[in-house]
């Protein structure tokens, strides 16, 4: 007897798959769906995975990803790769890319940075390391590690 | 070179150029000195913007300006006239660069000098931006080494008090990581090294966190005291007796070695008694004179006059 539960095919959208095992919220998050959404989205989560031991994975009807939203996922989810499918068919699937440039991304961590104020500049970073994951602003020059980008996104 | 370029971070200064900026310091001390009148950058105007209050660091941007012949404008109190307005710095500063040759910089947030160069096509001096850099202390504090000792290189450099919050502290620390120096840093548990500096420090330097200021003196070539603010402690009597364990005495400068000095940033409380200024090793006043010609080797490197 067949004993998992087949999450349905989606028509047309968008798959996130491979996001580390309890991610998948904080990729909502990012993505900004809430209760509010009217796109159908299917989420896995700590499913077994034969690369990942157990992985999160999103599948949304109807919705395409902005560059800067899979920027903002591959901060926390750094080896996802996104499908997108079309007439339940995938007709494109890539990696996401740490950037090693982060401009406008996240927010600067510290509230000290002028980057918090009201002023015309975008925050910027640097990618210092990709794992464990370490940014620099490139305006007040400190670092941020992966819970304190998890906070600011 | 200099010409033409901003200084936000100590990063921005190359390895190679210090020593150009320390011959051209040089240089500036002697005329000085033999009270020379300058005439190099005649005609030429800086701005400075001092967003926090500041008596050295300006009095010795506005010297170097004039001294080297150039004038300069300012607003004496920068907070209160744009920033209560909602003025943007970003817009402060494109104002600015219609006015000045060359602008100059202390803000409460950290960053604000980098946001200042991004908008100005007019090199930004940085003098300082909320717990962030201080780089031209930073230059004047090695000058007085190399000045003082003849040498950075080799030196064992012990670094006291307020290391959490001192500006000033990062800025050097940074710096001294380019040489080959060893780094005792001592400070309450509470007024420690931050992480986010640690961070930055490249792994292998001579570095060692020590208890207490007995252990180390001995061998310690330059002893750079910082100023312990009594604001930092929420328990006065804490205060009290951190800063009784961390104040130099004389007692304390009989124990170092023959070739030693004692810096400071200034101003300084309590953490030097008075008594220690007419030692030979206290080299804190020197440092602040070298703060002039430093800064009158930098503008006139940025500004082409040399
Ligand atoms: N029409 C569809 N509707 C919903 N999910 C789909 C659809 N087509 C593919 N997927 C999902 O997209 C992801 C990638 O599909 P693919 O067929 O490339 O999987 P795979 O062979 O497991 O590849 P990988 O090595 O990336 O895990 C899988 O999670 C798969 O379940
Ligand atoms: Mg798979
Ligand atoms: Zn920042």
């Amino acid at each position: 007897m067949e004993r998992t539960l087949k999450i349905s095919k989606i028509k047309d959208g968008t798959v996130i798959d491979h996001i580390p095992a309890g991610k998948a919220l904080k990729v909502m998050t990012i993505l900004k769906m809430d209760d509010r959404t009217t796109n159908s989205v299917s989420i896995g989560i700590r499913v077994p995975s034969g690369k990942m031991g157990q992985k999160d994975v999103i599948k949304i009807e109807n919705r395409d990803l902005e560059k800067f939203e899979v920027d903002k996922i591959s901060l926390i989810a750094p080896e996802a790769s996104i499908s997108i499918v079309k007439d339940y068919e995938i007709t494109e699937k890539f990696s996401v890319e740490l950037p090693t440039r982060l401009i406008g991304t996240v927010k600067c961590h510290n509230t000290e940075c002028i980057t918090n104020l009201k002023e015309p500049v975008s925050s910027d970073f640097l990618l210092i390391s990709k794992k464990p994951i370490v940014i620099r602003c490139n305006f007040c020059e400190r670092n941020m590690n992966e819970k304190e980008i998890i906070s600011s996104l | 070179m200099l010409k033409n370029r901003s200084i936000v971070s100590i990063d921005d200064i190359g390895d190679n150029e210090l020593d150009d900026i320390f011959k051209a310091t040089d240089e500036m001390s002697n005329a000085l000195k033999q009270g020379k009148v300058l005439k190099l950058l005649d005609g030429m105007v800086m701005a400075t913007f001092f967003y926090e209050p500041s008596t050295r660091t300006r009095l010795s941007f506005e010297s170097a300006m004039h001294r080297l012949g150039g004038s300069v404008i300012s607003v004496s109190e920068a907070k209160s006239s744009s920033v209560s307005k909602g003025e943007t710095l970003a817009d402060t500063v494109r104002m600015a660069e219609g006015y000045a040759d060359i602008i100059v910089i202390r803000h409460p947030m950290e960053g604000a000098a980098k946001l200042a160069s991004r908008f100005s096509s007019k090199p930004i001096i940085n003098a300082g931006d909320g717990s962030g850099q201080h780089p031209t202390q930073t230059i004047l504090d090695l000058y007085t080494i190399k000045r003082e000792l003849g040498e950075i290189n080799g030196k064992e450099i012990t670094i006291v008090g307020d290391l959490r919050y001192g500006r000033t502290v990062h800025s050097l620390l940074l710096a001294l990581t380019k040489f080959d120096v060893s780094i005792n840093l001592v400070s309450p548990e509470i007024l420690k090294v931050p992480d986010h500096i640690l961070s930055r420090l490249p792994k292998g330097i001579k570095m060692k966190v020590a208890n207490d200021l007995d252990s180390v003196m001995e061998h310690t070539d330059v002893l750079y005291v910082t100023r312990i603010q009594k604001e930092r402690f929420s328990d006065q009597t804490e205060y009290q007796s951190v800063i009784g364990s961390y104040s130099i005495d004389m007692e304390a400068v009989s124990k170092m070695k023959e070739d030693s000095i004692i810096m400071h940033p200034l101003p300084r409380v309590d953490e030097i008694a008075p008594d220690v200024d007419s030692s030979p090793k206290a080299a804190y006043f020197r440092q602040a004179g070298n703060g002039v010609p430093v800064r009158m080797a930098l503008v006139s490197m940025i500004l082409g006059g040399k």
